[in-house]
């Protein structure tokens, strides 16, 4: 049913998921945290910043990383190489895509916490630091991995973005949703049946998923 | 001693308290909701920060102009009102969080005491969610307690819990006051809380302090607002006698007399807080010796104040030369104007119960 090829792009699209999720975290967690807890004037407009991808069409988003990314751009001259039609570029492109999936529901997370549980912990002698990992993020674990998922799925069916600065370089920018759009255009009907089966299941799979841990940390901790 | 002092503008509250509290006992921070009594201790705690304060805690300065040690870094238990367990960790989880925190040399509360003492063995293995309030504030007064503070601070402990968890909960409070020596600030609104717990009160209005001395004087200051609450009563701390066990009645020495009190409340020598409620003395020129009233001691009037049109509170101190600790009786008006009572005079007070105060 799956050819090599099939194969490859299949485990393309799970790489660049997978290493998306975990930049996605890194960045996504110290930022909801900051959205949540700073007192600073400009923090919405940075939360309006990393939301914008919701709205904004993936093309005008991959448009202006194009742009971005482009040999004789700052951003260029500031890493040191082009990054369009690579591996290195989808990252980057799928992490500001799917941002606002991962930053928000943590924010929430964070938010919902409360200062009692912060205040809790600074009378029982644990540090800030301390206090973020030893009670903040146990806290907001499940929207820690609400974000996680959502990131996750959110970038193995990203189309847009990836059209306009990956291209179909197979084995390098050539994921699902490019491979089902060219199978499509040439009539190879069969095969767009398949990965578009194997992205159904797939999608409704982890979408159950995120619901049962959810319930289950929610009866969890309350 | 613990010395503080606060003040400052948050918001529209204003804020300029200044107190001393002895480092034993329990220090009530008493007023009613608004007048600051959280937000001082919040201050204590380091939770918040005045635009001035000073903090010094036994000679160790946790607060000045200069320096404001983080709240981590203050050796503090806190309760609040909710118990604000950490809900991914089990009870002895909880239990366990503060006491790791702190290097094993510092541990002068032993977990197995703290465990005793709360009466909380049988909850380990159960999840917080599954607690009932009372036994919720328990866990989180432990978990204070093994974070080996040198001030305990609670904040309105008991005012999250129904009757029962209330009454669930104060015995603990009291044993432990007497089986730790570590200073408690305890803020509350309920008078009743405060004559059961509290050696030393500091009475807070509108963000200031009204008065802060021990309580026996306090409660019974006419010039404070305690006097004009719906049942005052007067506090005394006595010392067991004798007990008459044929009749079931303790004889107690309180300063400036002693008092019969119903019920054997523990061996001779031992401290007891008494409560007289002001409603339960009245007062005459003679003893009077065909009555039921089994405590009938010499008193000396220090003053009268008024209530309303019809009675009047009289401020007495026990003994005939007026040396002992302050009581109250709360009296008609039409009575004390037909026997012609007056200040500086020695009369016989008829205490119709003498209850303890602490169980």
């Amino acid at each position: 049913m799956f050819d090599a090829a099939m194969i490859e792009t299949i485990l393309l699209t799970l790489e660049l998921a997978a290493v998306t999720t975990v930049v996605l975290l890194v960045i996504g967690v110290p930022l909801a945290w900051w959205l949540a807890r700073s007192k600073a004037w400009g923090k919405e407009i940075v939360a309006v910043i990393v939301s914008l991808p919701i709205v904004l069409p993936p093309t005008v988003l991959g448009f202006y990383l194009l742009i971005a990314m482009g040999p004789h751009s700052p951003f260029t001259a500031l890493i040191g190489q082009t990054l369009p039609f690579t591996f290195a570029g989808l990252v980057v492109g799928s992490t500001l895509y799917s941002l606002p999936f991962v930053v928000n529901p943590i924010r929430n997370a964070f938010e919902a916490m409360g200062e009692r549980h912060w205040e809790a912990a600074a009378t029982l002698r644990a540090g800030p630091l301390d206090a973020f990992f030893n009670v903040a993020l146990p806290l907001a674990s499940p929207g820690i991995l609400t974000g996680a998922i959502l990131g996750f799925a959110h970038t193995m069916g990203e189309f847009g973005v990836v059209l306009m600065i990956g291209g179909s370089i197979p084995g390098e920018t050539k994921v699902l949703s490019i491979a089902i759009f060219e199978f499509v255009e040439t009539l190879e009907w069969g095969k767009a049946h398949v990965l578009a089966g194997a992205m159904l299941v797939l999608s409704f799979a982890v979408i159950l998923a995120m619901r049962l841990i959810e319930t289950r940390f929610k009866s969890d901790l309350s | 001693m613990i010395e503080a002092r606060f003040s400052g503008q948050q918001g529209s509250f204003r804020l300029d308290a200044d107190f001393t509290a002895p480092s034993q006992g329990v220090t009530a921070l008493f007023g009613p909701s608004g007048c600051g009594k959280t937000t001082v201790l919040r201050c204590v705690a380091g939770l918040i920060r005045f635009e001035h304060g000073k903090l010094v805690i036994d000679g160790e300065v946790w607060q000045s102009e200069n320096r404001f040690v983080p709240v981590h870094r203050r050796a503090l238990g806190y309760v609040f009102q909710e118990a604000s367990l950490f809900p991914h960790l089990s009870v002895r989880g909880n239990l366990e969080f503060g006491q790791r925190r702190v290097t094993a040399r510092a541990h002068t509360i032993g977990f197995d005491d703290v465990v005793d003492l709360l009466g909380i063995d049988r909850l380990f293995d159960r999840p917080t969610a599954h607690l009932s309030g009372g036994e919720r504030q328990r866990v989180a007064i432990g978990r204070a307690l093994l974070s080996q503070p040198r001030l305990l601070l609670m904040d309105e402990p008991l005012s999250a819990l129904d009757r029962t968890g209330r009454e669930e909960i104060l015995p603990y409070l009291e044993r432990l006051n007497s089986a730790l020596s570590i200073p408690v600030l305890y803020v509350s609104h309920d008078i009743g809380e405060i004559e059961r717990l509290a050696d030393t009160l500091v009475i807070m209005e509108h963000g200031t302090v009204r008065a802060a001395g021990p309580i026996a004087e306090l409660l019974a200051d006419p010039s404070l607002p305690m006097v004009r609450m719906p049942e005052p009563a007067a506090v005394l701390d006595g010392r067991v006698q004798d007990f008459d066990s044929e009749y079931g009645i303790a004889k107690v020495d309180v300063p400036g007399g002693t008092l019969l009190v119903a019920g054997n409340i523990g061996p001779p020598g031992t401290v007891r807080r008494l409560r007289i409620a002001a409603s339960d003395v009245s007062l005459s020129r003679e003893v009077v010796t065909d009555t039921t009233i089994l405590n009938a001691v010499p008193v000396l009037i220090d003053s009268v104040e008024p209530l309303g049109d019809t009675q009047m509170t009289v401020l007495l101190k026990l003994g005939a030369d007026g040396r002992g600790a302050p009581l109250l009786s709360r009296v008609s008006r039409l009575s004390w104007n037909r026997l012609c009572f007056q200040p500086g005079e020695s009369v016989v007070a008829q205490i119709k119960a003498v209850v303890l105060a602490k169980a």
